[in-house]
């Protein structure tokens, strides 16, 4: 099965790191995709720019758009990256989600079509 | 008399369903095909024409039903995720049930990834057998309610990938400490009825103790099933005795010792001695070590409560629990005299809050030192928290009797 991991977490933690907490922090997300490739299991992921970067586009109900600055929901943690991996279940997935550096990661199984 | 087919639902149904939900790779098809072999077993089973193994026929009758279905329902079921069961190419066996396959389906239905209620209501269902309109009644919520619980949980399952399978060794103790808190959950549940009128269901109770000795049965040797076992069957042992005729409830210190099962304390007090004999301690076989020294003590005045506070004290430290703390303070109080309980009540307001038995057991302790008036406050406050009718009455009285 493919999962998504989805990493939330403090986006203030990350733009008031120093250098060296954001150097540990890449070489952390270095190791795990290094894990990742091993195994077999990588799929793809992102860093994503913060969310104060993000612009929210809703349809209005009428054909047109209406668009809103910032991301859709406006929580304490904001998602902040995620990766795409190949896991036999559940269980294989969630011990990738452990290894992963990062406070809180939604684990989401992705849709797969098979045929007609 | 009870129909052969409700006695081979009884007796064999978690055992096919395990079977059947790895053979088919669905706990749906599972499911629905043996309800089809129970339907025909009602209708035909009558004298002679029940069968000499009536779990081999309903293995049977349910693989062709499961077929069947599966040949009408075509399209639909492709689309349906498969249960991830690890091992595809297991061949099929004719000879009957392995016990494996109801473990799998222990913790399937025990997956931390799934919400605790729906644990527990799919372990009942699945496990246990029981039907969906029974565990509603028993969670005192309507059928359609549990149905959709249940639905939703297996939809999680498939859909999530939750595996069908008994997890690797290095995450099994782990796992099996969580199966294990859903058949206390379960019990307590039975035990003390958190709302409603019933103080106890005692079937709900007697469902965890099944559930309990069927993973034992599964996972022999393991001193914390033995341990949980053992905790239960003591504390069940006095449903009898805890409520009286009109549905009140009795204190331990006056209850009529001769309605408890002597025959259930005596297996609880082997398996006890049983967990005793490995090293370490635990949360179940410290409390299965205070269930037994209540059910033990021939008259309320020989209990010792010095060995009681100390276990208390001992399990306090393990899990930190602010109800244990209180248990103990009432340990201490009976030991030492009321006025060291309420020391122990002392700081326990905040993580309590909300919860009627600081209050009623700071106004027993009150009332045994002649306080009166700080008695009467805390049963008021103690009145007003109760969940149940039961208590609430009981709580009532008390109060009265303080003159």
């Amino acid at each position: 099965m493919k999962y998504a991991l989805l990493i939330y977490g403090n986006e203030k933690n990350w733009t008031e790191a120093d250098d060296a907490t954001r150097e540990a922090a890449m070489a952390a997300h270095g190791r795990f995709g290094d894990l990742l490739t091993e195994r077999g299991a990588m799929r793809g992921g992102e860093e994503l720019e913060s969310s104060e970067a993000a612009t929210t586009v809703r349809t209005d109900g009428t054909g047109g758009f209406v668009l809103t600055d910032g991301p859709y929901a406006e929580t304490s943690e904001q998602l902040g990256g995620f990766y795409l991996v190949e896991a036999a279940d559940l269980d294989e997935a969630v011990e990738y989600a452990k290894a992963l550096p990062g406070d809180i990661v939604e684990v989401r199984p992705i849709v797969e079509y098979h045929g007609p | 008399m009870t129909h052969p087919a409700e006695q081979a639902y009884r007796d064999h149904y978690g055992r096919l369903l395990a079977l059947l939900a790895a053979e088919y790779r669905s706990l749906d098809t599972a499911e629905e095909a043996l309800a089809d072999a129970y339907a025909k077993a009602v209708a035909g089973w009558h004298g002679h024409t029940v069968p000499a193994n009536p779990a081999a026929w309903l293995l049977t009758v349910a693989r062709h039903a499961a077929t069947d279905r599966l040949r009408r329902d075509a399209t639909a079921r492709r689309k349906m995720p498969l249960l991830i069961t690890g091992d595809d190419d297991q061949p099929r066996t004719d000879t009957g049930p392995v016990p494996d396959e109801r473990l799998r389906l222990v913790y399937t239905c025990c997956h931390p990834a799934l919400a605790p209620a729906a644990r527990i209501a799919l372990t009942l269902r699945y496990v246990t057998g029981l039907r969906t309109r029974e565990i509603a009644r028993l969670f005192l919520v309507g059928e359609a309610t549990m149905a959709a619980r249940l639905t939703r949980a297996k939809k999680k399952i498939a859909a999530a990938g939750v595996p069908y399978r008994v997890p690797a060794a290095a995450d099994l103790p782990a796992r099996l400490a969580t199966v294990l808190h859903v058949v206390y959950l379960v019990f307590t549940e039975g035990y003390r009825a958190t709302e409603g009128r019933a103080l106890t269901r005692v079937e709900l109770a007697d469902e965890a103790i099944r559930l309990a000795g069927v993973i034992a049965e599964l996972t022999p040797g393991e001193r914390d099933v033995a341990a949980l076992r053992a905790l239960m069957l003591l504390q069940h042992a006095r449903r009898d005795a805890r409520v009286d005729t009109d549905g009140r409830l009795v204190r331990l210190s006056e209850q009529d010792r001769s309605a408890w099962h002597r025959d259930e304390i005596a297996h609880g007090l082997a398996l006890l001695a049983q967990a005793l004999r490995g090293t370490g301690e635990s949360r179940y076989l410290l409390e299965a070590q205070i269930a037994a020294a209540h059910a033990t003590a021939a008259t309320a005045a020989d209990t010792d409560w010095a060995r009681i506070a100390g276990l208390y004290a001992r399990l306090e430290q393990r899990t930190g629990s602010p109800v244990v703390r209180l248990n103990r303070a009432v340990a201490v109080a009976e030991w030492q005299g009321p006025a060291a309980g309420l020391a122990l009540l002392a700081g326990l307001d905040t993580a309590l809050a909300g919860h009627h038995l600081l209050p009623a057991a700071r106004a027993e302790l009150h009332a045994r030192l002649g306080e009166h008036a700080a008695a009467r406050a805390a049963f008021d406050a103690a009145i007003a928290l109760a969940g149940t009718d039961t208590e609430r009455q009981w709580l009532t009285g008390r109060r009265a009797s303080l003159g």
